[in-house]
């Protein structure tokens, strides 16, 4: 066992905060609105009565009202209530590259010049907005070898969908009905979620006994009603397909049109691309490999990128530079139309191109070169632990994640990965049970990218083998986990039942009568 | 190269050659290459990336990205008179300085033991959101409007079972284009237009394509052309009595003097968040649906939607209603995906909401529909300038008609920007029917100078 | 305070030991007199071991049937009296009888085959049920896999973190027959068994809808509109197709094979020659739907074989549609499906992948193997 990592005494604050209607004190004001003056008043009057009584609102929305030092106060609480990757070694949320989000590049999204533009100014007053679209879709011309971008997607699963828009005007712009979309059974959740809501049908592969998609499966499923791949590679076992450019051959000799998921590609940078590997289509998340932070869950970006001869059929606009100057070109007669309302999530596309610029191409390489460091060491370490296995287990070398199982200590002890789950809140951290379906019983996923030092990975690692050693000798601190936590255990009954669900305050209060007792 | 001199990246803890090599050790192996034994050479790009030359101290990476920035000019430094899906509001400093803040900023899917304060912030979002709207349900955000309209259909059409939507009255053109996307092989659109004279939904049409197969009506509300839709109550009857939903995009900024939709008969609600507190970005976003408390229409958000939940030591605690609509439990069987959204501004929206209070919200859309009539006002006292093209009230937005003065509104706006001023949107080819007009808007971050300012310019490109 | 009852059989698993496969009838005196002893009652135990100061309450039968066992473990219990030493197939469906009289919220029984079968003829889908594996014969699917699995399945109920639940077939196989190396198996029914969301999510959130019932629904869905006129639809047995004819708005035979054309039913609980009967007369195409029946994968074989060499031959093996719930999919994860119809040709034939509709619009290939 590790003695020398110290493990942390860690409580997670825990202010008891009211919900914010709660603190509300009648009369007073968080924030005042400018004025219009006498003048304008005596002009045109109050302005409200020129409203058509039957839609004029008479009443005042029932909002908390507060001062202004005690909103921020409130919100501040619950800040401090969240565990952001500021505040820990955050590599247990596997496939979701958390990694650090460097200060600098906050200078530049919040400078007025890049917040404050209305999207439907004169070209000529956005150039640095434009310009610093183009110039990111001219770094990925390098990072994936493709050759048009969009960057209207505002997230990985929307990056999805725009490829499936794609695949969808493609084969209609060439009057073929194909409607079938191939995906495999480790690859994201989305993969085959998204293209059935563009009316595909989707035939997933299972692995073979390497995990990796089973060839021979994937030659049975391919047909002319095959309009697209979507694959993964590595998937969340972190296993390359050495084979890849196989199955997009063989797609490839059907019609089919070959489209990458590198949601994720945060141990590929400077390595392998989506080129080399045969690809037409392929999305990155700005917000895991390229260090835009996550938000809570977004706002975010889902680069498009495509091979020239599909790039009519892309989201319109896409950014052009003519001569020295930058512009929107809408004249994309074949486009899949919009997926978004203008053009994309500028603070997420700014911090990317900063964080690409600062890197450059050795610092890009460096720094998927260290995630795969970074995850062989960990897995090294976490296979020694007692009860922790992981699947494929031949596979020796990881690319920059892995999925892991306690499936031994769930049978030796009854505790399980939701246990496990639940009682790293104690040690100021977390930790994610990967993707559906678990047929890797019990799973983990951990992704120990380039941000985290060796000390960090220790700590990580240090945390799960005490973890284990409780599971199997000290049950009680496990069974009552958390224990250091902001709340105890939460009731999940009351989320089950539309009698009891209260989604909102207002709900709430119709529902119920004192704490949680039914009216 | 000597490896003295090898760059170790602040960002790259590891990429100190000192602990590489120990961790090397560590595994077993003698360089990272040996790690990467399962990407064969021939798929390996072949060479380095091409990229430029990395600014790899801060103040280099300031040299280069200031002056890009510095091409912008921004809203703060000109009169803006744009609208037409992205506004400019008063930020209060507060909101940006709790979104900025690490623990929000840079956290993402914890469970709701440490990160309880994401799911009560979004929970009271969802809250205000419902106060605002007059609903018992609201979602975590959506990536924007236009994604909250697509959806609201979407759902309209599973609950009513039917597979066609109509989308009346003028429509944002750009919002249109994503509700097209994302209906697209699953539902069909009809369109009805709007009245010539008052600029609201075309009843007649309406009347004329409603039938049996119609999941919803969608009506946005102020119309693109800015427009208060009066009829909201007709629509809604004439909806319900043919089997649909009523479904309304309203500008949330309005709701301080305008009706919630759920009070003239909307099924589902939905909209930009980006009015309230979130700076425009160039247009970036956040979106929201809301409905009644209803298990059949909550059972088809394909969203996130927390509740609150006891806790065995009485406190409040969080969690997510109805997991398994979602793809991540359910992959592809659920109707839609959620993945990573807007959730952050969902924040922001809420600290806007608190801090704006009942009476902000009230004076907010007092100010505005004050400063649209002054505007107006004074606009129409120029000579060949119309802002009377439809009879109907206007909230934030209306329209500017220069067709007698037999200039465009191109030449205007170029006219505009060189005294500093982003005259309203050009429409002239979005709604070639009005000929040469702008869709001018009016926030409270307009002053009355701003707008006397705008009309001598005006006054100046006509002599 | 959740209340559990208990039925041991506790003759079970003695056929194993001396080769007999299974303990029906008289094999159970020969068994004994082979040398066989008791193996239920350590299994039993090595189950119960893992629950300790769980707020539960047991409720069993006197003697070797539960009461022997629970007083050794020390666990607090009610015995319900008037259960002997040497027991038969009848003791369990008394017991049963008694166990659903008492309502209990799970009824834990030890067992093979034949024990569930007999619990079943009783409780049916009434009760939620959970077996632990003490037989030689296990191919119904209401067993844990090990009994410490049993176990810590029995801990979740308990402590509300598995309650779903969800029908599990209940085999039934003919011991002679299994005794000369043949496997005859039917389907007899369905009990119902908790299932252990397989997220965690399921934990934090609410599951106001029957996951199972929706996703059964959505596959049934799914090839319900893939249904084409003019073509003979032979739905198999078990819950799954069965829930294909619920979509047509029929009332399809849930353990027999039904005959489906142009959305009326023109067969129902048909045997082989019926089955071959229709083929003849039916101008058109045909397609067989089945689903994997039990937790062993076999998609012909166990429980439906009314669908003979001759009746696959007649379709074709291209004809041939293969639905699942996406969870029995990943229960099979791994594992290949299986046939076996009896004629190795045949299944050797029939090899190769396939495509399950699992979900709505969704396919997953799998592979089909001869046993």
């Amino acid at each position: 066992m590790d003695m020398k990592t110290k493990l942390r005494r860690f409580h997670q604050a825990s202010w008891d905060e009211p919900i914010i209607f709660e603190l509300s004190e009648p009369g007073q004001r968080g924030v005042l609105i400018p004025r219009v003056g006498s003048k304008v008043k005596d002009e045109v009057g109050d302005g409200i009565s020129e409203i058509p009584s039957c839609v004029r609102r008479t009443d005042l929305p029932d909002l908390p009202e507060m001062g202004q030092f005690q909103v921020l106060r409130h919100f501040n609480h619950l800040a401090q209530e969240n565990l952001g990757a500021d505040y820990n070694v955050d590599i247990g949320q596997g496939t979701c590259t958390m990694k650090y989000s460097p200060k600098v590049n906050e200078a530049f999204v919040s400078n007025h010049k890049m917040a404050d533009i209305h999207p439907c100014q004169e070209e000529s007053t956005v150039q640095g907005a434009l310009e610093i679209m183009y110039r990111l879709g001219e770094c990925f011309r390098e990072i994936c070898g493709l050759d048009c971008f969009s960057l209207q997607p505002g997230g990985g699963s929307h990056g999805a969908l725009a490829m499936a828009s794609v695949v969808r005007a493609y084969f209609k712009g060439k009057g073929e009905d194909r409607d079938e979309v191939i995906t495999t059974f480790f690859s994201h959740p989305a993969d085959a979620a998204v293209p059935i809501v563009k009316g595909f049908k989707v035939v997933v592969l299972p692995p073979d006994e390497e995990g990796l998609p089973d060839l021979e499966a994937f030659k049975a499923a391919l047909s002319e009603r095959t309009a697209a791949i979507f694959f993964t590679n590595p998937e969340d076992t972190g296993i390359y397909n050495s084979r890849i450019r196989e199955f997009t051959g063989l797609a490839r000799s059907v019609g089919a049109l070959c489209c990458y998921d590198q949601a994720n590609a945060n141990g590929l940078l400077g390595i392998a691309r989506a080129k080399e590997a045969d690809f037409d289509l392929s999305f990155f998340n700005l917000h895991k490999t390229f260090s835009s932070p996550h938000g809570c869950g977004g706002p975010a970006t889902g680069l498009v990128a495509a091979r020239e001869y599909l790039r009519d059929y892309l989201p319109a606009p896409l950014v052009i530079k003519t001569g020295n100057s930058y512009s929107l070109d809408w004249d994309l007669p074949k486009s899949c139309g919009k997926v978004k309302s203008f053009y994309g999530t500028l603070p997420a596309i700014v911090r990317a191109y900063a964080w690409i610029r600062t890197l450059g191409a050795d610092g890009l390489k460096e720094a998927s070169m260290v995630a795969v460091l970074n995850n062989n060491y960990v897995m090294k370490k976490l296979l020694a632990i007692k009860g922790c296995s992981m699947a494929y287990p031949h596979h020796r070398a990881r690319v920059e994640q892995v999925r892991y199982s306690w499936e031994r200590m769930k049978e030796e002890t009854g505790f399980g990965t939701g246990d496990v789950q639940r009682r790293i809140a104690d040690f100021g951290t977390h930790y994610w049970s990967s993707h559906e379906p678990w047929v890797i019983p019990e799973p983990f996923t951990i992704e120990p990218c380039e941000s985290y030092s060796k000390a960090d990975l220790d700590e990580y690692c240090a945390i799960l083998e005490r973890i284990s050693y409780e599971c199997y000798n000290e049950p009680e601190i496990v069974k009552s986990a958390p224990n250091s936590s902001t709340i105890h255990h939460v009731d999940h009954d009351v989320l089950d039942d539309p009698e009891r669900w209260a989604i909102t305050w207002r709900s709430y209060r119709k529902k119920y009568d004192g704490y949680f007792k039914k009216k | 190269m000597c490896c003295n001199d090898k760059i170790v990246y602040p960002y790259i803890p590891n990429s100190s050659p000192k602990t590489q090599r120990e961790m090397l050790d560590f595994i077993g192996v003698e360089s990272i290459e040996d790690l990467l034994v399962d990407i064969p050479q021939e798929l390996r790009i072949n060479g380095d990336m091409d990229l430029p030359d990395p600014c790899l101290s801060e103040a280099e990476l300031y040299r280069h990205m200031i002056p890009i920035l510095e091409k912008n000019t921004s809203v703060r430094e000109a009169i803006s008179f744009l609208g037409a899906g992205c506004y400019d509001h008063q930020v209060p400093a507060i909101v940006d300085e709790i979104i900025s803040s690490g623990e929000f900023l840079t956290a993402y899917a914890g469970e709701p033991y440490e990160d309880h304060g994401r799911f009560q912030a979004l929970f009271e979002y969802q809250s205000m959101m419902a106060e605002l709207l007059d609903v018992d349900v609201c979602n975590v955000p959506t990536y924007d409007g236009a994604q909250a309209a697509g959806t609201a259909l979407r759902m309209a059409s599973r609950i009513v079972g039917r597979g066609s939507v109509i989308l009346a009255g003028a429509i944002n053109p750009d919002r249109k284009k994503v509700i097209e996307t994302y209906l697209d092989s699953v539902l069909s659109i009809r369109t009805v237009g709007y009245d010539s004279e008052t600029g609201l939904v075309d009843m007649e049409g309406l009347r004329q394509k409603l039938d049996k197969d119609v999941a919803a009506v969608y009506v946005e509300n102020p119309s693109y052309l800015g427009s208060i839709e009066t009829q909201g109550r007709f629509i809604a009857d004439m909806s319900h009595e043919a089997g649909s939903l009523f479904v309304v995009f309203v500008d949330p900024s309005s709701l301080g003097v305008l009706q919630p939709p759920s009070r003239y008969g909307a099924d589902i609600t939905c909209g930009d968040i980006q009015p309230l507190g979130i700076h425009m970005h160039y247009g970036a976003g956040g979106g929201f649906i809301a409905t009644s408390d209803d298990p059949a229409i909550v059972e088809e958000y394909p969203s996130r939607l927390f509740s609150l939940a006891p806790t065995s030591h009485g406190e409040w605690g969080f969690g997510d209603v109805l997991w398994e609509r979602t793809s991540f439990a359910n992959r592809d069987n659920a109707k839609e995906f959620v993945g990573t959204h807007a959730a952050l501004w969902g924040i922001a929206a809420g600290v806007y909401l608190a801090t704006m209070g009942p009476k902000g919200m009230e004076e907010l859309g007092r100010g505005i529909m004050q400063r649209s009539l002054y505007a107006k006002r004074l606009l129409s006292s120029l000579p060949g300038v119309k802002v009377d093209r439809f009879k109907s009230i206007s909230f934030k937005e209306f329209i500017v008609d220069i067709n007698a003065t037999g200039k465009t509104i191109k030449e205007l706006n170029g006219y505009l920007l060189e005294k500093g001023i982003f005259g309203g949107k050009d429409i002239s080819s979005e709604f070639p029917e009005l000929g040469q007009a702008a869709l001018y808007c009016v926030t409270e971050m307009v002053s009355p100078e701003d707008i006397e300012t705008l009309v001598e310019a005006i006054r100046g490109f006509l002599a | 305070m959740i209340k559990i009852g208990l039925i041991v059989n506790p003759i079970a698993g003695m056929g194993g030991a001396v080769a007999l496969k299974g303990t029906d009838g008289e094999y159970l005196d020969r068994a004994r007199a082979m040398g066989a002893v008791p193996k239920c009652h350590e299994r039993v135990a090595s189950a119960l071991s893992v629950l300790k100061d769980q707020d539960m309450r047991w409720i069993t039968c006197s003697g070797p049937m539960g009461g022997d066992i629970l007083r050794d473990l020390g666990f607090p219990h009610r015995a319900l009296p008037g259960f002997g030493a040497s027991t038969t197939g009848s003791d369990t469906v008394t017991a049963a009888e008694a166990m659903l009289k008492e309502d209990v919220d799970l009824l834990v029984f030890a067992g093979g085959d034949g024990t569930a079968r007999d619990v079943a003829s009783v409780v049916g889908q009434r009760l939620t049920v959970l077996g632990i594996p003490a037989g030689v014969k296990i191919h119904s699917a209401v067993f844990a896999k090990t009994p410490k699995l049993a176990g810590y399945a029995i801990r979740e109920y308990v402590e509300g973190v598995r309650r779903e639940t969800r029908p599990a077939e209940v085999m039934d196989i003919d011991e002679d027959l299994f005794r000369m190396g043949q496997v005859s198996a039917r389907l007899f029914g369905y009990m119902n068994v908790p299932v252990s969301s397989r997220s965690m999510q399921a934990k934090k959130s609410g599951r106001h809808i029957d996951s199972s019932k929706v996703r059964l629904e959505e596959v049934a869905a799914s090839v319900a509109d893939l249904m084409e006129r003019g073509t003979l639809y032979l739905l198999g047995s078990g819950s799954t197709v069965t829930a294909v004819s619920a979509r047509l708005v029929m009332d399809g035979t849930l353990l027999g094979v039904d005959a489906v054309l142009d959305g009326c039913l023109v067969g129902k609980d048909l045997c082989e020659r019926g089955l071959l009967d229709l083929i003849d007369r039916h101008d058109g195409d045909i397609k067989i739907v089945v689903s994997p029946i039990g937790g062993q994968g076999f998609i012909f074989g166990r429980g439906n074989q009314q669908f003979s060499p001759a009746v696959i031959r007649a379709v074709g093996k291209e004809n041939i549609v293969v639905m699942a719930t996406q969870d029995k999919m990943d229960d099979l994860f791994g594992r290949p499906l299986l046939v076996d119809t009896g004629d190795e040709r045949l299944d050797e034939e029939l090899c190769g992948y396939v495509s399950v509709f699992v979900g709505w619009n969704r396919k997953v290939m799998w592979f089909l193997s001869d046993s």
